[in-house]
């Protein structure tokens, strides 16, 4: 697999039918209760997601994504339909199942990093190593986002750009199947967020680690294998790009 | 405009409802045991007060062999005496059909158709005697409801070696017997020592008092004529009864149930000082933690408020007002349980000492300082956060606070570092960065168990007293006690008796020690020097070698004197020839109850330059024989009392258990109720301070006992650090309280026993594990995804 990364600009449309499901999304609702008034967050997802592939999910604000993701990550349940994970129903799992999935099999990032403030860069990734199953070391994680020399650095002592790649670094250590990111570049300027997209990028190409982002910015969707349009709890359209782009070369 | 932030106030008081219960126990707890000591101590100042002078209790008492009552006339020309009453009193042994123990009495005269002019007794049932009936006779009320007598029923006493029946016409009670304990014995006994009234002209005859009279009491004037005061009338009165046997006259503040008394009020000053002070103290620090956590959740909506054109006031005040409802109802609470616990206390009172009514006295004045008190301290506790969040500038308020920095602490940097996990690591900076409030954490919880300690140590204490008073000290089965001195061929009729195994004689003779300008009046003991039934201990209670001359004193006394070993001590014997001597000081003893002298009783018997003489014997008697040996002593012309100590132990520790489950209870809840303040309040900060931060770390899949861990496992630590620190409070709590207690009358050993701590700590665990339980259930509601959505 780690060969693929010379190959960047390989495109991707055979992560179609023949490829390996991770995720199969079926009829998925999610209606908040919010006193009288109900909610309708998502209103019928059908999804799959291939193993290796690079997803993005754009759509307006309010349009669900967040909540699509949250489930798919064992975070939230939805209040109908299934989503199926290698096989397994996460709908019908126990917190402490959803707990172990987490544990795993996910890696999360976040807008706002959502980093250990005690912790220093290095053991913000190790909180998640000394957990996991077969993770890499912490420094090669920081090595991968170009953070070696910010290891006994705390996240008061980083900037947002360099706390979202250590973000990056603990969701990628525990070498996860899938890599769930909501809004990564949502909190930095272009340059770092160009910095932090590359980390993504040759995470999901050197490991395989099949990853979905959510964003705001249509740019950014130029380097995925497959655009996912959310619009008022449904997907409205699904693009397959014949060819991605370098995060370098994304019109921000 | 004021009324939406009050709804606001309202609906913050019931999010932190829990936190706000637990704030408010600490108050209850600090306002219950202000109103409950001051209360009781104000309604034992009353119901003495006015006991004593609804009774007319005397200022000045003397005991004396015999004077004629011509003598009243010049008693009554001592300048400042008012009026003056003579009785005739004497011990006698007493019978009750049905009970086996010895019983001793104290017999004293009543005047004709007269509840006595002064001293005068309070007649709960039935009459007086008739004059001059010597068979009827008024009757304690202690005594008479131990033994579940009633009016008509006869008892026996023993007068001048003549068994007498005796019927009970009435049942009375006496300002002069509130603490009723016979002479030498180290517990109040209901059962064995009773104090009886009959009238005067029998008991004169009895005891060749016809004319006479062997005890006077007197009032002083309301103005004393000039010159003349308390002391000067005591002299005069000594002076005058020199010459008819006097043993000394006291002042209304020796009377021996009255000082007893008068020590009770003191020990209930010390706690509601020093208790009220711990609670108020945690309970303002507790508020301090809360309302800063409060205030600095709600920058933002300060500012916004403040930006609305709310005055810094009006902002302030907002919280203060939170702060003063959490106090007000701990107040509110407080003020209930304090009374309903000045009411136990109180009627414990009530059963400890003969009172015959308790009129429970609730100053409005300590309940308006009791709410001044907690308000004053929990504002003050706040007001700093308060003064801040009010001060600060809208648009400063409106950005959130900066993230908080960490460092790397010193275990870790001592090369621990590799055996700390994440979490553990998490915990130890997490206390490091507030260095303050984890110290404080700790000294509240600290605080908890030195309180929980106080209870268990006056159990211990007695428990210790009696062991080395009678497991290693005294020693005998029964002391037999003399009418009069006695020669040493008394000794030998006693051992004699079938059953008695070893008979020890002593004398004690009243005595005033005097040392510089100090003096102290008690009694001189002459012991057998090697005699096994009666031993001087010394500190390390080791038995003391008695000195061929030289007197040991009770540690206490020399200390009051300011003497030490090798002064010259001067004793001013209160009887006989009344000779004056000089005595060396051969050392100290350790002794808990009673301040006295002791000698080798050949030694006094020189020094009183009379023959050998005794005044009782101490009897080492088989079980069995035990009865009989009683039986035959109570015939004995001879002997005027005999005293048994185990069964008066007993019967002690069935009187106090109560009193101690009271007390245990009491401060368990005390206790408890600052442990879990502390602990649960510490936590929910905790909770809410790192909540991010934990649901961050179940986001990256920890479990829920895997996060309860850094919550709880700091909090585990401060318990863990606390309880030996509390241990150190409590000891020096329970120090300071012995301190404070000891007197001339009795000291109080500071042991702490094994299960004093244990149980102190197991409170403590117990409150935290409560306190862990709840917060445990509060970790399941962990938002997950509300953290992801926004910045800190
Ligand atoms: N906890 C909640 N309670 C009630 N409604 C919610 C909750 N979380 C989300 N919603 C609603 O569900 C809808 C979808 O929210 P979601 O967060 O998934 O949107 P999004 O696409 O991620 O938007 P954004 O781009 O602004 O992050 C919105 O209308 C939102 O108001
Ligand atoms: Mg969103």
């Amino acid at each position: 697999m780690t060969e693929s990364a010379e190959k960047t600009d390989v495109p991707m449309d055979n992560a179609g039918s023949d490829k390996e499901v991770v995720f199969h999304v079926h009829g998925v609702t999610k209606v908040y209760q919010m006193g009288e008034v109900q909610v309708h967050a998502l209103r019928g997802i059908d999804l799959d997601l291939y193993k290796g592939e690079f997803a993005v999910l754009l759509g307006a604000s309010g349009s669900g994504k967040s909540t699509l993701l949250n489930i798919l990550g064992g975070l939230d349940s939805p209040t109908d339909g299934h989503v199926q994970y290698a096989g397994g129903d996460l709908t019908r799992a126990s917190e402490h199942e959803l707990t172990k999935y987490r544990r795993y099999h996910v890696g999360f990032v976040f807008q706002f990093y959502n980093l250990i403030p005690s912790l220093t860069a290095l053991e913000n990734i190790a909180v998640v190593t000394e957990i996991a199953k077969s993770p890499m070391q912490p420094e090669e994680a920081l090595q991968l986002v170009d953070l070696g020399d910010r290891l006994h650095h705390f996240p008061a002592q980083l900037s947002g750009g360099e706390q979202q790649r250590v973000a990056i670094a603990r969701a990628i250590a525990k070498n996860p199947d899938v890599l769930l990111c909501d809004e990564p570049t949502g909190a930095l300027d272009s340059k770092t967020g160009i910095v932090v997209l590359e980390a993504l990028q040759r995470v999901n190409q050197e490991l395989g680690t099949t990853t979905a982002v959510i964003t705001h910015n249509a740019g950014i969707a130029q380097m995925a294998n497959r655009v996912i349009h959310l619009a008022d709890g449904r997907i409205s359209q699904v693009d397959t790009n014949e060819t991605r782009l370098e995060p370098s070369q994304l019109s921000w | 405009m004021m009324k939406s932030l009050d709804i606001k106030l309202w609906r913050e008081l019931w999010d932190m409802r829990m936190q706000a219960l637990a704030i408010a126990m600490v108050i209850v707890s600090g306002v219950g045991i202000f109103i409950m000591s001051l209360s009781t101590l104000d309604s034992l100042y009353e119901t003495r007060e006015t006991y004593y002078r609804d009774n007319h209790f005397a200022h000045i008492f003397a005991n004396l062999k015999r004077a004629p009552l011509s003598l009243v006339k010049r008693i009554e020309e001592i300048p400042g005496v008012d009026k003056v009453e003579t009785r005739v009193m004497a011990y006698v042994n007493l019978d009750v059909e049905g009970f086996a123990d010895p019983i001793s009495g104290h017999i004293m005269s009543l005047p004709d158709n007269s509840r006595g002019l002064l001293n005068q007794i309070y007649l709960r049932e039935g009459r007086l005697p008739e004059p001059g009936r010597d068979n009827e006779i008024v009757l304690s009320e202690e005594f008479v409801q131990a033994h579940k007598l009633k009016p008509g029923d006869k008892i026996r006493a023993t007068i001048n070696g003549r068994r007498k029946a005796l019927t009970i016409v009435g049942v009375a009670l006496s300002p002069e017997f509130i603490y009723q304990i016979a002479p030498g014995a180290m517990f109040p006994d209901p059962l064995r020592y009773g104090v009886l009234w009959i009238a005067r002209q029998p008991l004169a005859t009895a005891y060749d008092m016809e004319g006479a009279f062997n005890n006077v009491a007197l009032t002083l004037s309301r103005i004393m004529p000039g010159g003349a005061n308390e002391q000067t009338v005591i002299d005069r009165l000594d002076d005058l009864l020199k010459n008819y046997g006097g043993i000394g006259t006291i002042g209304r503040k020796d009377q021996f149930s009255n000082r007893f008394l008068t020590e009770e009020l003191k020990q209930q000053r010390t706690i509601a000082t020093i208790f009220p002070v711990i609670f108020f103290g945690v309970a303002a620090f507790l508020l301090n933690v809360v309302i800063s956590r409060l205030i600095r959740l709600q920058r933002e909506e300060v500012a916004t408020l403040k930006a609305f054109g709310y005055s810094d006031f009006a902002v302030g005040m907002h919280f203060i007002k939170l702060v003063l409802l959490i106090v007000s109802l701990g107040v509110i609470i407080g003020i209930g349980v304090g009374i309903w616990m000045g009411k136990g206390m109180s009627n414990i009172y009530m059963v400890m000492y003969s009172l015959p009514y308790m009129i429970y006295v609730l100053k409005p004045q300590v309940i308006i300082a009791a709410a001044l008190i907690s308000m004053a301290v929990a504002v003050m506790g706040t007001l700093y956060a308060v003064y801040s969040a009010a001060r600060l500038p809208p648009a400063q308020a409106m950005q959130p606070e900066l993230p908080a920095k960490y460092h790397t602490t010193l275990v870790e940097r001592l090369g621990m570092q590799r055996w700390l996990s994440q979490p553990t690591r998490m915990i130890l900076r997490h206390i490091e960065r507030r260095p303050l409030k984890s110290l404080m954490t700790t000294l509240g919880i600290a605080m908890a168990c030195g309180i929980m300690m106080v209870s268990g140590f006056q159990e211990g204490a007695i428990n210790y007293m009696v062991d080395v008073q009678y497991g290693m000290s005294q020693r005998e089965d029964m002391i037999a006690i003399y009418t009069e001195p006695a020669s040493k061929r008394s000794l030998y009729s006693l051992q004699s008796l079938q059953g008695v195994e070893h008979a020890e004689g002593f004398r004690i003779v009243p005595a005033n020690f005097k040392f510089e300008h100090r003096f102290y009046r008690t009694a001189l003991h002459g012991i057998e020097p090697e005699g096994s039934l009666y031993r001087l201990l010394d500190t390390n209670l080791d038995i003391i070698e008695l000195p061929e001359d030289g007197v040991i004193l009770t540690d206490y006394l020399a200390e009051l004197l300011h003497i030490k070993t090798g002064d010259m001590l001067t004793i001013e014997v209160l009887e006989g020839r009344r000779i004056t001597v000089q005595v060396p000081v051969a050392g100290t003893a350790k002794q808990y109850l009673g301040l006295n002298g002791y000698m080798r009783i050949e030694s006094l018997n020189a020094l009183l330059k009379e023959g050998y003489a005794l005044t009782g014997a101490l009897l080492k008697v088989d079980d069995r024989y035990q009865r009989d040996i009683y039986a035959e002593l109570k015939e004995m012309p001879r002997v005027a009392g005999v005293v048994e100590h185990n069964s008066a132990i007993e019967s002690f520790y069935d009187t106090i258990a109560e009193t101690i489950l009271f007390f245990t209870f009491i401060s368990t809840l005390l206790g408890s109720s600052i442990a879990f303040g502390v602990i649960y309040n510490s936590m929910r900060i905790a909770l809410s301070e790192r909540n991010r931060e934990l649901a961050s770390l179940r986001v990256l899949g920890f479990e829920r006992n895997e996060v309860a861990y850094i919550l709880l496992g700091e909090m585990a630590l401060f318990t863990l650090v606390a309880i030996p620190l509390g241990f150190l409070i409590g000891y020096g709590l329970c120090a300071y309280m012995a301190f404070q207690f000891d007197s001339d009358l009795y000291r109080v050993p500071l042991v702490l026993g094994i299960n004093v701590y244990a149980f102190s700590a197991l409170v403590v665990l117990l409150s935290s594990i409560v306190s862990a339980i709840m917060i445990w259930r509060n970790l399941a509601d962990l938002d997950m995804v509300a953290v992801l959505k926004s910045k800190e």
